[in-house]
């Protein structure tokens, strides 16, 4: 078993350079960010300056290099379009993508899971089959225009709930939070509504799909044909065969909360990481950009990781000596 | 005239298409039957814009300032004019930049599955076929792809994309690196399923059989191979149709696709959110309607066609 | 034996409704089977053989259901009792054994947890008693040092052994009747023969009535008392083992025994039976299995099809064969 752990940090580690060398290439290929940063009354001196302090006159190799070593310290370097430095921006928009990630993660875990298992348990019911043609509507929705949709209804139509921003913050040590203040609170409901959304019908699509298949399978009947009880069926001998592939899908799901909060960040101009990677995009803000990729690269790596974890302790046909088995 | 009973004529390629288990639950299918439906007025309403629509949103000749926020199927104030779904600010027919823009969302959703499965399907055959080096490279690349959202992987293309191009192209080159941006997110779904096809049916008789009667792998995997994994891609490019449309729109809404020039469904929709809180609420809802009726249509023919052609998992 | 039978299946018809027309995978089926009695149902896939025991056992896969007649757990009605009530039975008074141990055992429970939750399902017995139950299940299938292979999963088990452990989880509440759906055949073997002496054992001691559901004749010859044929859904011939294997009345039971290489049969040609059997939904009309009968006559294509009761109440057959007429045939 520990052999197969550091065999997994190896290839995450592998990942994670390849993630590195593509963040790179972005460096070095993607167009001039002197004609970014200044305007059009710019002189030869200015370039030449600018030039020099983001180590762009430096030779390939060394600038590779360079980028690896700065990386590893978390330093990515200063941003093209706000002339600070890439990890202090970063620390500061943080809180505000994790803290609405975690509210629309768990949200989308909790309503995935126990609308899956619903769905696939009473599949010919009424209720599951409504539930499952809404659940079509939730993925054909793209996410920006469920939050445009939930503004125009709570925020304009009846003017419940803010549009946009995290309401008052509080400021604990380094990191602010929402969760303390009434504003903070209302600011995330309809965010973490348009973000978990989406996540809860794939997690609950794959739940049911899952569910339906081991349902299926013999050990189900054989259960079945010994007398014991529906619940226990669907709940112990079905769910837990089911947990196994779930869980993977599910972690690398919860791992594009993320990735997805670009787009709701966007819709409610929600301070985070999001919001400040979609505007890098479109002023072509490299380090940004390149940051922001190693950092969702990193956390993917995790979850994976963790999600391999747990695999071993739910099957135990892993825990064993892989030499010792098969048949 | 003799006796000799003429032999009923085989049944026409059509008829037998009609009568065949697909197209049985198909005409037993209204959901499935209705959502086509949909889909095809749709396309027909993008292809034949030019023909359908009052007006043409893009030539500035015909538009009229004083039109702007015309409300839907009023009068306008000062001109007297009457647009079926109203106008925007500057004045264009709502209901023509619709037509006009679901003909990029379209083109630029067919595109990029086609991108996406001809690739896909490419490389995962050879994955599959060839297997050793070729399949490991190409498989541990889907792999670290995959870990990655698909929307996360375009928006990074179109930003390296846009980085390269010179910004007096950018407009005109922005359908095409989106094209490519969700082509490339998208064509990991097609290698897999391809591959793992493609490992199964390499193993049967007939394929052994082809191979010794001296078959090139191109013509194996072309005439034997293929024919058999087309199910499941079908099913894969309807469903990564209505996924190419709606990260176009995402794309196009956060501002990194379609230029306001040549606006798609989702530019259209971040023009229309500008005057959401200010009342004008048809230059927003419309195109928002008509790309979930797209989106969920395209959905809902291919959440149809993978249970009518995989009848196990009902 | 003169108390009521334990199972007694009577015009058993069971029907699935499909888009080309209803079809009968079961078409009036009856048979008794007495307290250690094993009564063997022999046919080709696709007969209705499994789908008998599915009917019995209550684990129809809808849309397929019965629509008439009935089925009787020792003299009581079975076919029209509500989910919970028969799930109940099950496990109770009848169990079942499938055909593949590598995937009817939960694999991510242990064979004792798995064991234990039946055992107290049934029987009003506290956690420790149930684990000790389960411990002598396990040794009563002949499983080698149980109190410690009881915390072990499937996956460590060799596939006879998996089978010992089903047969060990079938019978652990003790019913009366158990529904064997091909137990060796996906078994090695030399395992084979092991679990159905086994099988057939644990029977005699406890005076259970088996219906053991299979395609290979020689296991019928090895452990029924007697056996059922059935063909298209029908029963073709029903009686004691030893007369129906060496003297077969319905020209079908005839062709499967030909076609079977028996070892007591000694260097006999083989033969087959010609064509296939017809798919449910295209039936020939008279005798199901006429077109594939060498003694086929016109009453056999015209009369709707026979049954046992109709006929000499041993085959279905108008023209069952005689012992000197098919020792004729033979010569």
């Amino acid at each position: 078993m520990l052999a197969y752990i550091i065999r997994r940090v190896f290839q995450s580690a592998l990942v994670l350079l390849v993630v590195g060398l593509v963040a790179f290439s972005m460096f070095s290929f993607v167009g001039d960010p002197i004609d970014n940063m200044l305007g059009q009354e710019r002189t030869q001196a200015d370039v030449e300056r600018l030039r020099q302090t983001l180590g762009l006159d430096q030779p390939f190799v060394v600038q590779y290099w360079r980028f690896l070593e700065q990386a590893a310290q978390g330093n990515f370097g200063q941003s093209y379009r706000q002339g600070r430095p890439v990890a202090e921006i970063f620390l500061e928009r943080l809180p505000a993508t994790l803290e609405l990630a975690f509210v629309s993660g768990l949200m989308a875990l909790i309503g995935g899971i126990s609308l899956g298992i619903f769905t696939a348990i009473r599949r010919r019911g009424t209720a599951a089959n409504l539930i499952m043609t809404a659940s079509l509507i939730g993925v054909s929705l793209p996410t920006f225009l469920i939050g445009i949709l939930l503004i125009y209804l709570f925020s304009v139509e009846l003017g419940w709930l803010p549009s946009f921003g995290r309401g008052e913050v509080t400021r604990v040590g380094g990191w602010t939070t929402g969760f303390l203040t009434t504003s903070g609170i209302k600011a995330l409901i309809l965010p973490s509504i348009t973000l978990g959304l989406y996540q809860m019908t794939l997690i609950m699509r794959l739940v049911r799909t899952e569910m339906l298949e081991v349902l299926r399978m013999d050990y189900i009947r054989f259960a079945r044909a010994r007398g014991i009880r529906e619940k226990s069926v669907n709940f112990h001998h079905a769910l837990k065969n089911t947990l196994v592939p779930v869980i993977t899908i599910t972690g690398l799901q919860l791992g594009s909360i993320i990735a997805f909060a670009i787009i709701t960040e966007t819709v409610f101009q929600w301070p985070g990481v999001g919001l400040l990677f979609i505007n890098a995009v479109q002023f072509v803000d490299i380090p940004v950009m390149a940051a922001y990729l190693m950092m969702i690269s990193v956390m993917f790596v995790g979850i994976n990781l963790i999600v391999d974890m747990l695999y071993f302790a739910i099957d135990p046909r892993l825990r064993v000596d892989r030499t010792a088995g098969g048949h | 005239m003799t006796d000799t009973p003429i032999p009923p004529a085989p049944p026409s390629r059509l008829r037998r298409a009609w009568e065949s288990d697909l197209f049985w639950s198909f005409r037993h299918a209204p959901v499935a039957m209705a959502s086509s439906f949909v889909v095809i007025v749709l396309i027909l309403g993008a292809v034949l814009a030019p023909l359908i629509a009052p007006h043409d949103p893009f030539s500035p000749g015909t538009l009229n300032l004083m039109n702007g926020f015309t409300p839907p199927g009023q009068a306008n104030a000062m001109t007297g004019d009457i647009f079926l779904l109203g106008t925007d600010d500057q004045g264009r027919d709502v209901f023509s930049t619709i037509l006009y823009g679901m003909r990029i969302s379209l083109f630029v959703g067919f595109s990029a599955v086609l991108l996406a499965m001809v690739l896909g399907v490419t490389l995962g055959l050879l994955a599959g076929y060839v297997g050793g080096w070729t399949e490991t490279i190409i498989m541990r690349i889907a792999d670290v792809q995959l870990t990655f959202p698909a929307i996360l992987v375009a928006m990074l293309i179109f930003g390296i994309a846009k980085g390269i191009t010179p910004p007096e192209y950018r407009d005109e080159m922005a359908i095409w690196v989106l094209i490519l941006a969700i082509g490339l997110s998208d064509w990991v779904q097609f290698a897999r399923v391809v591959r793992g096809a493609t490992l199964v049916e390499k193993n049967k008789e007939y394929i052994q059989a082809a191979r010794l009667i001296g078959r090139t792998p191109f013509s194996i995997m072309l005439r034997h191979i293929l024919p058999n994994v087309l199910n499941p891609v079908l099913v894969i490019a309807t469903i990564s149709l209505a996924l190419a449309i709606i990260a176009e729109a995402t794309l196009s809404f956060l501002g990194v696709g379609a230029p306001p020039t040549k606006p798609s469904l989702g530019t259209l929709i971040r023009i229309g959110q500008e005057f959401m809180f200010s009342g004008e609420w048809w230059i927003l809802i419309f195109p928002a309607v008509t790309l979930l009726a797209l989106a969920l249509s395209i959905n809902l023919l291919g959440d149809w066609l993978r249970d009518a052609l995989n009848p196990r998992l009902r | 034996m003169t108390d009521t039978p334990v199972l007694s299946v009577r015009n058993l018809v069971v029907e699935i409704p499909t888009r080309h027309g209803l079809l009968r995978p079961v078409d009036d089926v009856s048979y008794d089977i007495e307290a250690g009695e094993i009564l063997g149902v022999v046919g080709e896939s696709g007969a209705g053989k499994s789908m008998t025991g599915n009917a019995v056992i209550g684990l129809l896969d809808p849309p397929a259901r019965i629509t008439s007649g009935e089925i009787l757990l020792s003299g009581q009605p079975i076919h029209n009792l509500g989910r919970s009530a028969l799930r109940r039975l099950r496990g109770k008074k009848m169990g079942m054994i499938f055909q593949d141990p590598l995937t009817s055992l939960n694999p991510l429970l242990t064979v004792g947890e798995q064991l234990s939750e039946t055992i107290r399902e049934h029987l009003d017995v506290s956690h420790d008693q149930a684990r000790k139950r389960a411990v002598a299940a396990l040794e009563e299938v002949g499983i080698p040092a149980a109190s410690a292979r009881i915390n072990s999963y499937p996956h460590e088990f060799s596939g006879g052994m998996r089978q010992r452990v089903v047969i060990a989880l079938a019978l652990c509440a003790e019913p009366d009747l158990v529904i064997a759906d091909e137990p060796t055949t996906a078994l090695d073997v030399s395992v084979q023969a092991q679990i159905m002496a086994l099988l057939k054992r644990l029977c005699r001691e406890r005076g259970v009535a088996v219906m053991l559901v299979t395609h290979d004749m020689g296991v019928i010859a090895e452990a029924a008392d007697r056996v059922a044929v059935m063909y298209a859904g029908r029963l073709a011939e029903l009686g004691g083992v030893r007369e129906v294997l060496t003297n077969a009345r319905h020209p079908y039971t005839d062709g499967l025994m030909a076609s079977t290489p028996l070892a007591s049969a000694g260097l006999k040609r083989l033969r087959q039976i010609p064509g296939a059997m017809p798919r449910l939904g295209a039936l020939p009309t008279g005798c199901a299995f006429h077109p594939r009968c060498e003694y086929a006559q016109d009453r056999c294509r015209k009369d709707p099809g026979p049954t046992i009761d109709s006929c000499d109440g041993r085959a279905a057959c108008w023209f069952p064969l005689a012992t000197d007429r098919k020792e004729e045939a033979q010569a």
